[in-house]
């Protein structure tokens, strides 16, 4: 789990950085302004991470009970 | 009465209804009438918080941005997504004491974590002071829809104080259960809208969305991205951390997420509720479309732009299946931050100054509290002005402000003393309020910084006094009472 929760990194990069860099609206993606689909791009990317996350995580593999997982 | 008020008035009865049928069957304590003893599964827990994202601010204010703003709109798309990575290790632990401590609020939590009342108390008034704007938002949200829908017979003043009575009513009645019910109608509901008008206008105006954007593009060059200065890509960015980190600062999104039965959903919220954004790009479209088709809306009035064009497009009944679902988006989280602000007075303020009170008397007073905040939400409403955006971005510098003392109490080790919390806290609101009340901009404050550093989200900027205060407090007191231990004397 350690390595993978990292991946939930790359959208907050991706959309708080990566903004400054396709700031422009031609091409249009999908008929959106660049911009926009890039945005629109991180928020599907990020779910799909967040899956990836959740799916490796151990967390979420034990029986469910009022208290699972305990401190971290 | 034309056929669109007809539908919308029809909707808000069985809003009504459907909230005392929730009702039935339950003996109201108030940690039943709040958190609904935090008895819902998933699906429910869902709707809550998925709910609460759909509110006016979405279907008016997200589309009157898209319109009146262009690309500052898109930051709507992008923080949700960021909020909900961050809520997978946020929230479990906020739940997991607050299920162990019975915490049934957001000031409850702050008090029992730093061992202060008034600490709670302070968290509280917070909560209320930014809830304020986000209730005016939905009623005047509600003022839009029914004065627009009624081709201009019913005023959008008496409109609001129709819908303040409405959400009053049921919110007195049933409590959370209420909200839960009605969540589940209005999802369905603006979903099936808010992607129908996204897809149709688009296409019945322009056909195509490459056309439509062409069309904006040709139209307003620079539009549709970041200005250089102003709303600038370093707007965004600010704008998108501070109200990322905002999210769940929210007494009521707080308050929602106690309602859940176990923690794991939260994790498989933060994997499924990204994708639930999507929508807004409907929402956006919908504005866009209205650009080129309803020109020259400008200030305050830029809120309209969806419905006007709707009303240009449509038949009066689809206009009133329209006005209804901005009826309900306005209802139901507004009966939420109802809920919160008059529960944070009566259980987080009033209790905690008078421990002595009775529970019945508490709950009681909670009931008693909810017109009261509906009138003074009703008069800030009147005063009118602003747009619904700046409304909610307001609500957010402030409550936001509560994020750093939040994060820290979660530590293994809390490096924060709760003097520091408080001083944060209280400098980070002073800050926002003295900008946002003056209008003055955070270069004429601090004149060594650079002129670009004006467009940083003056909630964002706020939050670094506040952190800056928080440190230095939680320093000096901490050494203050270091020294008996520590120190020969």
């Amino acid at each position: 789990m350690t390595g993978v929760r990292w991946l939930a990194l790359l959208p907050v990069v991706g959309i708080l950085i990566g903004v400054a860099f396709v700031n422009q609206v031609e091409p249009l993606i999908f008929g959106m302004p660049l911009v926009l689909a890039w945005i629109v791009g991180w928020v599907v990317v990020g779910s799909a991470l967040m899956a990836i996350v959740y799916a490796l995580d151990p967390v979420n593999s034990q029986p469910e009970s009022g208290h699972e997982g305990g401190q971290r | 009465m034309n056929a669109a008020l007809v539908v919308i008035a029809l909707t808000a009865l069985m809003a009504l209804a459907l909230g005392l049928a929730a009702r039935r069957g339950l003996r109201m304590s108030l940690e039943q009438w709040t958190v609904a003893e935090r008895a819902f599964g998933g699906p429910f827990v869902f709707l809550l918080t998925a709910g609460e994202i759909y509110t006016t601010f979405t279907f008016l204010g997200g589309s009157g941005y898209a319109y009146g703003k262009g690309a500052p709109a898109y930051y709507i798309l992008a923080y949700g997504t960021l909020a909900y990575i961050l809520s997978y290790w946020l929230l479990p632990p906020i739940w997991r004491f607050a299920k162990q401590e019975r915490v049934i609020s957001q000031s409850h939590f702050f008090a029992k974590k730093y061992d202060s009342p008034w600490l709670g108390v302070l968290a509280a008034l917070v909560g209320v002071v930014a809830l304020v704007p986000y209730l005016v938002l939905q009623l005047k949200g509600l003022g839009i829809i029914v004065s627009v829908a009624s081709y201009g017979s019913i005023s959008s003043d008496l409109a609001v104080w129709l819908g303040a009575a409405t959400v009053t009513i049921y919110v007195m009645i049933s409590g959370v259960h209420g909200t839960a019910w009605n969540a589940v109608v209005k999802d369905i509901l603006i979903l099936a809208i808010v992607v129908f008008l996204g897809i149709y206008l688009p296409l019945h105006y322009y056909g195509g969305y490459a056309e439509m954007f062409h069309a904006i593009d040709a139209a307003k060059p620079g539009f549709l991205a970041f200005k250089p200065s102003g709303e600038s890509v370093l707007w965004f960015q600010s704008t998108v951390a501070l109200t990322a980190l905002g999210f769940y600062m929210w007494p009521h999104s707080f308050g929602a997420a106690l309602t859940s039965r176990h923690e794991r959903t939260f994790r498989r919220n933060a994997v499924i509720l990204p994708l639930y954004q999507l929508i807004l790009l409907f929402v956006f479209f919908c504005g866009f479309a209205a650009i080129l088709k309803v020109p020259g809306l400008t200030g305050g009035d830029i809120d309209l732009s969806l419905f006007k064009l709707a009303i240009q497009t449509f038949d009066p009944w689809f206009v009133g299946v329209i006005g209804a679902a901005g009826v309900l988006t306005a209802l139901v989280p507004g009966s939420m931050i109802l809920l919160s602000a008059a529960t944070l007075l009566a259980n987080d303020v009033l209790r905690a100054l008078r421990p002595e009170l009775a529970e019945d008397k508490v709950t009681l007073t909670a009931r008693g509290l909810v017109p009261v905040v509906a009138l003074v939400a009703v008069y800030f409403t009147l005063q009118g002005g602003q747009t619904i955006v700046a409304l909610l971005l307001m609500g957010y510098a402030f409550v936001t402000q509560l994020f750093p003392a939040l994060i820290c109490s979660l530590m293994a080790r809390n490096p924060m003393t709760k003097q520091g919390a408080a001083a944060g806290i209280v400098i980070g609101v002073a800050a926002v309020a003295y900008i946002t009340l003056t209008h003055s901009s955070f270069v004429s404050l601090l004149p060594f910084l650079p002129a670009q550093a004006n467009d940083v989200n003056v909630g964002f900027a706020a939050l670094a006094l506040n952190v800056l205060a928080t440190a230095a407090v939680s320093l000096a007191t901490r050494r203050a009472v270091a020294p008996a231990a520590s120190q020969p004397g």
